[in-house]
């Protein structure tokens, strides 16, 4: 009788506990592993507005890398910008003649501005950038071409305006963030405790999306647009609000991986990384917010220990891994521990009166054509 | 007199110079069922997708309400109160049977106005309405994907119902049906006449006449005729068009 939208709270309570136990990192991980962790994390937050996008919303985005590095670059001028001596340019800037701090430069000179940057900025390109693209009622196909040429454009972009972005090195050589050193042992563990706050305020925030009636609608779109269109629902604002979201969410991934790692440069929101992104929710279940969190962490802890040994390896390895997912289980990592779990609850559920009369039906129904 | 509800004036559809609908005017009145028949071809479900906007007229308009509605996006022309069913059922696999119909019923269809998790009360007893006016309130819970066939098609006709709008067209709704189902499906669109103005297509004599409503004949884009389930079936104009249909069939397949 109960709708499937108002799902178990005992499907919350496993993500809850995993965020409980990750923040609590600090307390048992390496310094070395408690950094990549944040890393991998911040990743998983861009990771879950792919799966909002393309697993609820049926828009496979190409070019994540693009929300990702504008996020990451607001905060990056701003750590820049407050690592220097009053009146002084970036090093970057006196390398390449430039005399006088940009205009656009500027509001990046406080802190709070930028924080708001790497929301805002993000939320606005992703916005016009939907609204054009869903106004039109382009394809999937189009939308994903139009995504990866934008993520190429931003990255060439980056790269030849060197003077006021440094070029092909991004970014790097932080020092302070309000007030606080970045090499200091306790901003680390703040760091890492805000990352796993905003990924867990991310997954719930998504989630109770989800149950509403605009997310049920998402998925609506996705399945039966013309159905939708057709009981007097325009579908554009539902793809539109979708991408904004997963736009700010790869924003706030890119500011926190920013912190984490140190740099942020055009090696991270090109085509093949923007690629990457939706390899990494492919592999954890594009369905499945917490699958595409999931897979995040592990397709780059993966990387990460495989690529230290054999750098050349892992391309091929990834290529592989992608391949498989996608043949063996194509909802991915979520999909499977779904399917065993419920291969698990079976013998108890017949047990329960109320499933055995919904199951048993089902059978009949399956075979009637 | 009183206004027609729905009036297709001098309506022409093109595609790549094929005359579709070559010049049909219509008009329903409020309260009424129409059943509209015709051989393949004759530009029946193209009468409907222009109504609601799917394709778009090359001449003539179509007026709602006295509103002109031939230029309008298809969402608004579903909330000016014109609903559709299509030929294939058009359910939403992935959701529920409730689900389905919670799409369907919500009044607001405003993005932003559906940021809550439950219906309100008058929608909700909508619904139950619904469930039982299409006789699956105990199918409520299931995936639409599983559904028979034929439930689908009553699905469809129940989402069709929820959204309330003042005229209902309805594609072949018993295609694919068993005749236990088709009578089934004749019994409630009489019912639904009672409440809504429909227009029904289908070319399924037997079932026509069950629904006891009056007929249009389309030929190649033309009304041909207009009247009476039982004066159609002896004309002979109209014989001439189905057995002509028949008999290149029966070319066609020796």
């Amino acid at each position: 009788m109960v709708p499937p939208i108002f799902m178990s709270s005992r499907s919350w309570l496993v993500p809850a506990l995993l965020f409980v136990v990750v923040a609590f990192a600090p307390m048992y991980l390496a310094p070395y592993h408690l950094l990549l962790i944040g890393r991998f994390v911040s990743l998983g937050i861009l990771a879950m507005g792919i799966s909002l996008v393309w697993g609820q919303g049926g828009v496979l985005p190409l070019g994540q890398g693009v929300f990702f590095g504008l996020g990451g670059y607001a905060l990056a001028m701003h750590l820049k910008l407050v690592a220097l001596p009053d009146g002084e340019l970036p090093d970057f800037m006196q390398w390449n003649g430039v005399e006088q701090l940009p205009l656009w430069w500027k509001p990046f000179t406080s802190a709070w501005l930028a924080v708001a940057a790497t929301i805002v900025v993000p939320a606005i390109a992703a916005l016009v950038l939907a609204w054009l693209v869903f106004r039109r009622r382009m394809t999937s196909v189009y939308i994903a071409l139009i995504t990866q040429a934008l993520a190429l454009a931003f990255a060439t972009l980056l790269i030849s305006r060197q003077g006021t972005t440094g070029g092909f090195n991004g970014l790097t050589n932080f020092d302070t963030l309000f007030g606080a050193s970045l090499g200091d042992d306790r901003t680390r563990v703040w760091l890492h405790v805000v990352t796993i706050g905003v990924a867990a305020l991310a997954y719930a925030f998504a989630r109770a999306l989800g149950a509403t009636q605009a997310g049920r609608l998402v998925t609506a779109v996705r399945d039966g647009e013309n159905r939708v269109r057709f009981l007097g629902y325009s579908p554009a604002p539902y793809k539109i609000l979708v991408f904004v979201i997963a736009g700010v969410f790869a924003g706030l991934a890119g500011a926190l991986h920013t912190l984490h790692s140190g740099v942020i440069s055009p090696a991270m929101v090109g085509v093949v990384p923007s690629i990457e992104m939706v390899i990494w929710v492919a592999v954890g279940g594009r369905t499945s917010l917490f699958g595409a969190l999931i897979g995040t962490v592990l397709v780059n802890v993966a990387k990460d220990s495989i690529s230290s040994e054999w750098p050349n390896a892992w391309l091929y390895l990834m290529g592989a891994v992608f391949i498989l997912v996608v043949v063996a289980t194509p909802r991915g990592l979520a999909g499977a521990a779904q399917s065993w779990l419920a291969r698990l609850n079976r013998p108890r559920r017949t047990t329960s009166p109320r499933s055995a009369d919904t199951a048993e039906p089902t059978g009949k129904e399956a075979t009637t054509p | 007199m009183t206004e027609p509800l729905l009036d297709v004036q001098d309506l022409h559809v093109t595609f790549d110079g094929f005359r579709a609908i070559d010049g049909i005017s219509l008009q329903i009145f409020p309260r009424t069922a129409r059943v509209i028949i015709g051989p393949n071809g004759a530009g029946k479900s193209t009468l409907l997708d222009t109504v609601i906007g799917r394709t778009r007229a090359t001449r003539g308009r179509v007026v709602f309400r006295g509103q002109d509605v031939t230029r309008l996006p298809e969402h608004r022309i579903v909330r000016a109160g014109i609903c559709r069913k299509f030929q294939t059922p058009g359910v939403l696999e992935q959701m529920t049977v409730h689900e389905n119909l919670a799409i369907a019923v919500r009044r607001n269809k405003q993005w932003w106005a559906h940021f809550r998790v439950d219906l309100d009360a008058r929608e909700r007893a909508r619904v139950d309405e619904v469930l039982l006016e299409i006789g699956m309130a105990e199918r409520r819970g299931r995936l639409a994907a599983e559904l028979a066939h034929g439930e689908k098609q009553w699905l469809e006709i129940g989402m069709v119902l929820a959204s309330d709008a003042e005229l209902v067209l309805l594609d072949e709704p018993t295609s694919g049906m068993t005749p236990a189902e088709t009578d089934r499906t004749a019994a409630l669109i009489r019912r639904l006449a009672e409440r809504h103005t429909v227009v029904v297509i289908d070319h399924d004599m037997a079932f026509v006449e069950k629904l006891a409503a009056p007929v249009t004949v389309l030929h190649q884009g033309r009304v041909l005729k207009h009247g009476d389930i039982q004066t159609l079936r002896d004309d002979p104009e109209v014989i001439a068009i189905y057995l002509g249909r028949a008999k290149k069939q029966d070319r066609a397949a020796s």
